[in-house]
């Protein structure tokens, strides 16, 4: 585009000159015009579509939200691992641990999500309509629900171990539970639906599959948050940390035995290599150290898988969006062109 | 109150960029910066925050450039674009704070007081025209000129193009003057004009209509728009399941170690 042109082009002034001679002596020219420097120009047309300006505008969010997603999955998933964890009358330490990871969450996730707003002082116009149609409007709801809920539990909880035990408190707890533990569940996966339900190409072609992805990469998260606390005991934390890494391995599979086009920045680029990375530290890697924990009895090795799951639930969300980003920009997906 | 619409037909626009003037002026809207593009006389690009109304300089031709003596190879089409203002708007159903309403007219318009610059409603359009403003925060595109249809006014593009090209009404009186149009071109042997108002996807028809010569991906307009809310089903569906998972896993795991733990 910056190439220096010559004026008076001199190509097309002779050119020019032997059209007017051509005119002069016969009456009328048959033969091409005069081609300008820098022709061919680019084309509009079925193939090139509008100059390859891309059609579909990237999302504005900024560094807060792969960040929500992240936290919000992992609090989501430890409010109800912390729920089920009480009710099957677990470790009464692993309840309480679960049980301020959701409450962390709770305060973390809409702080993130408040500060991501072009407006943030108006986060509250979020709470004047309940749209079902909309994903934004349905988590927002959710996260409200589960932040009070994951709030309330931990401070009667708190109150109670500081004050002595007391039937009002017994019950806020429990209410405040069973709230974390019905908003958790939605709100462990719902950013799954968030992205999916898009116009971007690479979020709405895996929307089968992106909520129960980010679900199950929560729990990992929340798994290796609770095993570096010290819950490196727990055969029931091994179970759904190995049973999540399993799902990832086959969501990696899933992702890289497709061909369409629109999962092509999944697999290629530098967002490719972010999702192949993320998908390695989320998937194989921690099935491979937690099974020769097993065999070993090793809580070290735990501890790295732990570790592992942890940054690759944070690296797939990032991953996720930056792919969006660059599906975003590939001017063909939307107009089907094929290349 | 009427439903409206615009009819942008592209045969007539000679690219003068008036209706985009006239909507800058009458909107307040911001300056896009000067950027040279390098892509015909169209340096804005497409729609956005600052750009409501937008003309697309169509260059089609096998090479163009070699015009003069060779008129049929040098074909130069103008079309202004502008919020599809759809019959079902991906934006409208995505905004999770009701900021974005249908008009009693039918348009889609975003109140500015109420929006809270969550950005949802971006990647919810189809035809990629809600924009977040980074400098101001909220979601800005054309209001179809709300202000001016509630006392009787043309929106302001209309109102100024000279040759048009930009025409507005109420719908079904517009959709029968495309057809007659349409149908006079194709007899002037335009055989490749084509009216384009996606009412045969799930946006279920806009309120811009276009008519546009040769197929309308020059144009930057898609074969086959897709409103985000039909991937809704698949999406919960796989939330449910996800959720089942984890609740059942939980269970599992939990009553699975009490009891190995010889209780
Ligand atoms: S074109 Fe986009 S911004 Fe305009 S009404 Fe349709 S979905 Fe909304
Ligand atoms: S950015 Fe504004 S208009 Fe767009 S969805 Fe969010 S609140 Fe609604």
């Amino acid at each position: 585009m910056s190439k220096a042109f010559e004026f008076p082009e001199p190509d097309r002034e002779r050119r020019l000159h032997e059209i007017r001679r051509e005119a002069e002596q016969k009456g009328s020219v048959k033969s091409p015009g005069a081609r300008p420097q820098g022709a061919p120009f680019p084309i509009a047309s079925a193939e090139t579509g509008y100059y390859g300006i891309p059609l579909l505008k990237q999302p504005p969010w900024t560094w807060e939200i792969p960040l929500y997603f992240f936290v919000g999955g992992a609090a989501g998933a430890a409010a109800v691992v912390g729920a089920i964890a009480d009710v099957t009358g677990a470790d009464r330490k692993l309840v309480s641990h679960a049980r301020w990871i959701a409450a962390a969450g709770s305060v973390i996730s809409p702080a993130l999500l408040v500060s991501d707003l072009g407006r943030p002082a108006r986060f509250l116009n979020m709470l004047r309509v309940f749209k079902p149609q909309s994903p934004m409007s349905v988590g927002v709801w959710t996260l409200v629900g589960f932040s009070s809920g994951a709030a309330a539990t931990v401070f009667a909880d708190f109150m109670q171990q500081r004050y002595g035990p007391s039937l009002p408190l017994r019950i806020v707890e429990n209410a405040g539970q069973a709230a974390s533990l019905a908003f958790g569940l939605p709100f462990s996966n719902y950013t799954g639906v968030l992205i999916g339900a898009t116009t971007i190409p690479t979020w709405n072609q895996n929307v089968g599959e992106l909520p129960m992805h980010f679900g199950m990469s929560g729990l990992s998260a929340a798994v290796g948050l609770l095993e570096l606390m010290g819950h490196r005991k727990s055969r029931a934390l091994q179970m759904l940390g190995l049973g999540a890494a399993m799902f990832e391995v086959w969501e990696g599979w899933r992702i890289e035995s497709r061909p369409q086009q629109a999962l092509d920045p999944l697999k290629h680029g530098l967002s490719g290599s972010l999702i192949r990375t993320g998908g390695m530290l989320s998937g194989p890697l921690p099935v491979a150290l937690r099974l020769l924990s097993l065999v070993s009895n090793s809580r070290e090795l735990r501890k790295w898988a732990a570790t592992s799951a942890i940054a690759g639930s944070l690296l797939t969300r990032i991953a996720w969006i930056y792919a969006g980003h660059v599906s975003a920009r590939d001017w063909r997906l939307p107009l089907e062109i094929k290349g | 109150m009427p439903t409206t619409a615009f009819l942008t037909d592209s045969t007539l626009c000679i690219g003068c960029k008036a209706c985009e003037v006239a909507c800058k002026e009458w909107n307040g809207v911001a300056d896009d910066g000067f950027n040279w593009s390098g892509f015909s006389y169209d340096n804005t690009g497409a729609v956005g925050h600052s750009t409501w109304r937008h003309v697309k300089f169509v260059e089609a031709s096998p090479e163009p450039g070699f015009g003069g003596n060779a008129p049929e190879l040098n074909t130069w089409a103008f079309s202004s674009d502008v919020c599809k203002h759809c019959e079902n708007a991906g934006c409208l159903e995505a905004c999770p704070t009701g900021s974005i309403v249908r008009t009693e007219f039918g348009g889609v318009y975003v109140q500015p007081d109420i929006c809270n610059g969550c950005g949802y409603c971006v990647v919810s359009c189809p035809f990629g025209v809600v924009q977040r403003n980074p400098d101001d925060g909220r979601a800005f595109k054309c209001t179809f000129c709300y202000d001016r249809q509630k006392v009787g006014l043309k929106p302001a593009c209309a109102q100024t193009c000279p040759t048009e090209s930009i025409q507005f009404g109420e719908i079904e009186e517009l959709r029968a003057k495309a057809a007659a149009r349409l149908s006079e071109l194709h007899g002037r042997g335009m055989s490749d004009a084509t009216f384009y108002d996606a009412s045969d996807s799930s946006v279920k028809g806009t309120h811009a209509m276009f008519i546009v010569r040769g197929d309308p991906r020059a144009y930057n307009l898609p074969p086959r728009p897709e409103v985000p809310t039909e991937y809704m089903k698949k999406a919960w569906k796989s939330s449910a399941i996800g959720a089942g998972m984890l609740l059942a896993g939980s269970l599992l795991a939990f009553l699975f170690e009490n009891r190995s733990n010889g209780q």
